[in-house]
């Protein structure tokens, strides 16, 4: 279906539902297609080629809502569907914050290019992906004797849709994704140690196509020998791969479903301070060619740029229309786009340098946060920092608190962002983390 | 999540499979030599036995050594209260095929959503591409398998409107509130799925499945002296709405209400290394994520797991035994058959302390020279099976619960959690605790609450030092992922006592 068909069906399906008893409607039809290839110790291990389309509609009925999606998009089935969907719709119980957004907050069209799309990634060749996934394998396969299995990845995806609501609001949106991952095995005294290492991009032109088995079997080497140390406070850096899983729960405490529930400890603290002045987020759906840029959300209302956390102070929610609604709060979009982390000084390596004692974290490993409370606790590896030098790797230790206290003390943010990622939260230096060890 | 989206497309009495949204409208299966129930799925999916072999011939066209054909037809719903009213519904519809091809331990696989004869050649043909060679000769004659069927449903989804679970939810709140006062709010969802599963592989083997699933879900804030606390419990089997039962919503609600009350009164505890004693039940997650994910052969055949050179190995005490089990009747982790179309058994997986079988697809089934275990399990039609758990559990052990406590110095006790995690290689694994106590010169004393345990696999199997009489499934919604693929599990333990795991804490 192309991106005209997709529009014709949305509106025969929004004008057969209304003529059906639904008062308002919104559809949206996404198409996506991937290909996948990994390549195992010199061998294609997978081929897969995936196309999927579906098409979701929200039913908006005497007052009471539901959601409804299928795969099954020919005409006559989707009124079927449609007309059953909305006399079950009928059994709810009324709910009067359930309505379309209102018009005046939607996209409006004329934004500038985002360039988000590759049109190239679909004339690729089958044998340049196998090629280019070999060659990522190869930068480690048999590069040391400790290996016990190499695998590599190319991964590409395309996907369009369209939204279009019964008050006026009709939009298309396309993006593609390209990439290159590697993992590495490695056998020694104490357990298989593994790691990995990935690039992405949405243009196949952009991707960076060097450097990954290489970095995957870097990271794994140095993982050999692991051992706990002594519970105790210690300061903790953490690399920017996985700082955005501790900024997570803040995120999630962040949205109008969860302030309504009450599971949020963020509930009632706009405007006050909930974190150190080192933390700056802006959520900025503007930046060209970033993965979470778009023009408008999910439900059509137009995005733009805007402050989260300033200096430490909680500026804005992420608030969708129902929630705005029941909460008395304005929506602001339900959604993250690109998640920006005001840069520090200096990277990763940096701050490593100017520790005397501490803990760099490089990964996480099960845990979870309260949500109504904060109150968190993850496991974690990483390696042990003594004057300035990495000691060696650490695993099987937690790190336990509240996720006010860690973010009040965030002490340095570093200048190191992932390119291509939506995600752009450098390394962070946090003081006084209680870890569990021996 | 895996079930966040549902159907309730059949509300009207509309009860034959597939009559509303797929017309039967091939009749070329009737008077075939296919018995009833198969030839009703050939007709759902409007395929005829003679296109199942062309299109098999074509995935083999280039030289596999087997492929299978997976066609699924899925409607999930899902309705919720909130605020004391089930005012939100959402529905799914998911239908189609997935092609596999096997070349040795090589897979080419794409999927269809439209089920028409040119779809699948061209599915087939993508698939087959993983060899290159001559076409294989494949199997001709189409052997029925019929599994036993360890679900059958008193009353269909299908048969069940959105209008009849309202009452359950309502009582579930209505339950909640009346319990305590402290009560803010109340959340409740019911989610069912029902699948239709038609399976064929180039060995000739047709088999077809109805796979129902339901949860029911509910969360409780409670608000004291200005904290707040919530907890989520839930139920889950494979099972028409026979499930929902004024009973057993009863019990969650009680469950609920106590869980929460709990944590008001919970801390953490001290961190560092401890004994730790499990609960009969949900603490089955141990075995999951500390040696179950482990056992599975994948990483086995590819030697990334820790437990790679463990077979026919001591791994445990002799009093452990453990089984992964996909036969358990109306059991949320249990299928007729896997995705593969292989027999689902009761696998031993640790006998009297000796790591005796892993867990095997067909792929690995065929690398180990072993029967498969019917672990090949698969999201849906859109994914790769790789093995997977069913229902992972320990039998019972030879001490009591009481004299488990009592041997304990200074440890925690654990009974609720949230969920685990493992890293198989290196073999760390955690668990995140949402309810314990601490134990004390062998009394349980404190409460506790979310923490995160962090401990190695085969040394955590090795530490189990204690087990009880007293093994117990649990029925809570359990949800594995692996590889960026969900599937339903469950789990179970006895009593039991690990000698030493890291406890996540405050450091004084």
């Amino acid at each position: 279906m192309n991106t005209q068909e997709k529009y014709t069906l949305a509106e025969q399906v929004i004008a057969h539902a209304l003529k059906s008893g639904a008062q308002q409607v919104s559809v949206s039809i996404e198409e996506s297609r991937s290909n996948n290839i990994e390549i195992r110790d010199q061998q294609i291990d997978r081929l897969t080629e995936s196309n999927r389309n579906s098409l979701s509609v929200n039913l908006y009925v005497d007052k009471k809502y539901s959601s409804n999606s299928t795969n099954r998009l020919k005409k006559d089935e989707l009124f079927k569907f449609v007309d059953e969907a909305i006399a079950a719709t009928r059994y709810l119980a009324e709910d009067v914050y359930r309505m379309l957004p209102d018009p005046s907050l939607y996209y409006k069209g004329g934004g500038s290019d985002l360039n988000v799309f590759d049109s190239s990634i679909e004339a690729i060749e089958t044998t340049t992906k196998i090629d280019l996934a070999k060659s990522v394998l190869d930068e480690a396969f048999n590069k040391d004797e400790r290996i016990i299995s190499v695998s590599s990845f190319y991964s590409d995806s395309l996907s369009n849709r369209v939204l279009v609501t019964s008050n006026g609001f009709k939009g298309d949106s396309a993006r593609t994704n390209i990439s290159l991952y590697a993992t590495v095995a490695i056998k020694s005294d104490k357990g298989r140690p593994s790691d990995y290492w990935f690039e992405s991009a949405l243009f196949f032109d952009k991707l960076k196509k060097t450097d990954i088995g290489k970095k995957a079997l870097e990271r794994t080497l140095k993982k050999i020998g692991p051992e706990k140390i002594s519970s105790g406070k210690y300061p903790m850096i953490l690399e920017n791969l996985v700082a955005a899983n501790l900024l997570s729960p803040v995120y999630n405490s962040l949205s109008g479903n969860a302030i309504y529930q009450k599971q949020s400890f963020l509930a009632g603290k706009k405007d006050q301070p909930i974190a150190s002045k080192v933390m700056t987020i802006f959520d900025d759906p503007t930046i060209p060619s970033g993965p979470g840029s778009r023009h408008f959300d999910g439900e059509g209302l137009a995005v733009i740029r805007r402050p989260i956390v300033e200096e430490g102070v909680l500026r804005s929610y992420y608030i969708d229309t129902y929630y705005g609604k029941k909460l008395g709060m304005d929506p602001t979009s339900g959604s993250s786009t690109n998640v920006v982390f005001k840069l520090g000084d200096r990277d990763m390596e940096g701050m490593v340098k100017s520790l005397k004692k501490g803990i760099l974290v490089t990964g996480f490993n099960g845990g979870n946060c309260n949500g109504s409370t904060g109150d968190f606790s993850y496991g974690i590896e990483g390696y042990l920092i003594e004057n300035g030098s990495i000691i060696h790797p650490v695993n099987e230790m937690n790190i336990t608190g509240n996720m006010t206290q860690i973010w009040n003390n965030l002490v340095e943010a570093g200048n190191d962002i992932i390119e291509g990622n939506s995600n752009r939260i450098p390394s962070l230096m946090i003081d006084n983390v209680d870890f569990s060890g021996i | 999540m895996l079930y966040k989206r549902r159907d309730f497309i059949r509300i009207s009495g509309i009860t034959a499979a597939g009559s509303l949204m797929i017309p039967s409208l091939l009749q070329s299966c009737k008077g075939s030599s296919l018995s009833g129930n198969f030839s009703t799925y050939l007709d759902h999916f409007e395929v005829t036995p003679e296109l199942l072999k062309k299109v098999i011939h074509a995935a083999m066209s280039k030289g596999g050594d087997y492929a299978d054909l997976y066609f699924e037809h899925t409607l999930n719903n899902y309705s919720n209260l909130e605020d004391g009213k089930v005012n939100q519904a959402s529905s799914n519809v998911a239908y189609g095929v997935g092609i596999r091809v096997l070349k040795g331990d090589q897979t080419g696989y794409a999927f269809t959503e439209i089920i028409t004869p040119e779809a699948m050649m061209k599915a087939a043909n993508t698939a087959a591409s993983i060899a290159n060679d001559t076409g294989k000769a494949i199997v001709e004659n189409i052997n029925e398998y019929t599994a036993p069927n360890l679900y059958p449903v008193v009353t269909s989804w299908e048969d069940t409107s959105v209008k009849d679970k309202i009452p359950f939810l309502e009582r579930v709140n209505e339950k909640i509130f009346g319990l305590d006062t402290k009560v803010t709010k109340v959340n409740a969802s019911i989610g069912d799925t029902t699948s239709y599963i038609l399976f064929y592989n180039s060995e000739g083997l047709l088999a077809c499945d109805y796979r129902p699933l339901v949860y029911l879900n509910a969360t409780c804030v409670m608000e004291k002296d200005g904290r707040i606390e919530n907890f989520g419990v839930s139920r889950s089997a494979r099972m028409g709405s026979e499930f929902l039962t004024n009973d057993m919503v009863d019990t969650l609600a009680k469950d609920a209400v106590e869980k929460t009350n709990l944590q008001f009164e919970a801390g953490k505890p001290k961190a560092g290394e401890m004994e730790v004693v499990m609960s009969p039940g949900e603490s089955g997650i141990l075995l999951h994520e500390a040696i179950g994910h482990a056992f599975e052969a994948d990483f086995n055949r590819k030697k990334t797991s820790i437990f790679s050179d463990k077979l026919n190995k001591k791994v445990a005490e002799n009093f452990i035994t453990i089984v992964d089990d996909g036969t358990l009747p109306s059991n949320r982790g249990s299928l007729n058959f896997d995705d593969e179309g292989n027999p689902v058994e009761n696998t031993m997986i640790v006998k009297d302390g000796i790591l005796t079988s892993y867990l095997h697809d067909r792929i690995s089934a065929t690398y180990y020279n072993v029967k498969p275990t019917g672990n090949g399990r698969r999201q849906s039609f859109r994914y790769i099976p790789v093995p997977r758990m069913r229902c992972t559990r320990m039998e019972n052990g030879p001490h009591k619960k009481e004299e488990i406590i009592e041997s304990v110095k200074n440890g925690i006790y654990v009974d609720s959690f949230s969920n685990g995690q493992v890293n198989i290689g290196a073999g760390d694994f955690t668990f995140f605790v949402k309810a314990g106590y601490v134990i004390e010169n062998g009394k349980l004393t404190k409460p506790i609450k979310d923490i995160n345990i962090i401990g190695n696999g085969p040394q955590a199997l090795a530490d189990i030092s204690m087990a009880a009489d007293d093994t117990r499934l649990s029925d809570s919604t359990w949800t594995c992922g692996k590889a960026g693929q969900s599937v339903p599990v469950t789990m179970g333990l006895p009593t039991v006592k690990i000698k030493k795991l890291v406890v996540g804490g405050i450091n004084a």
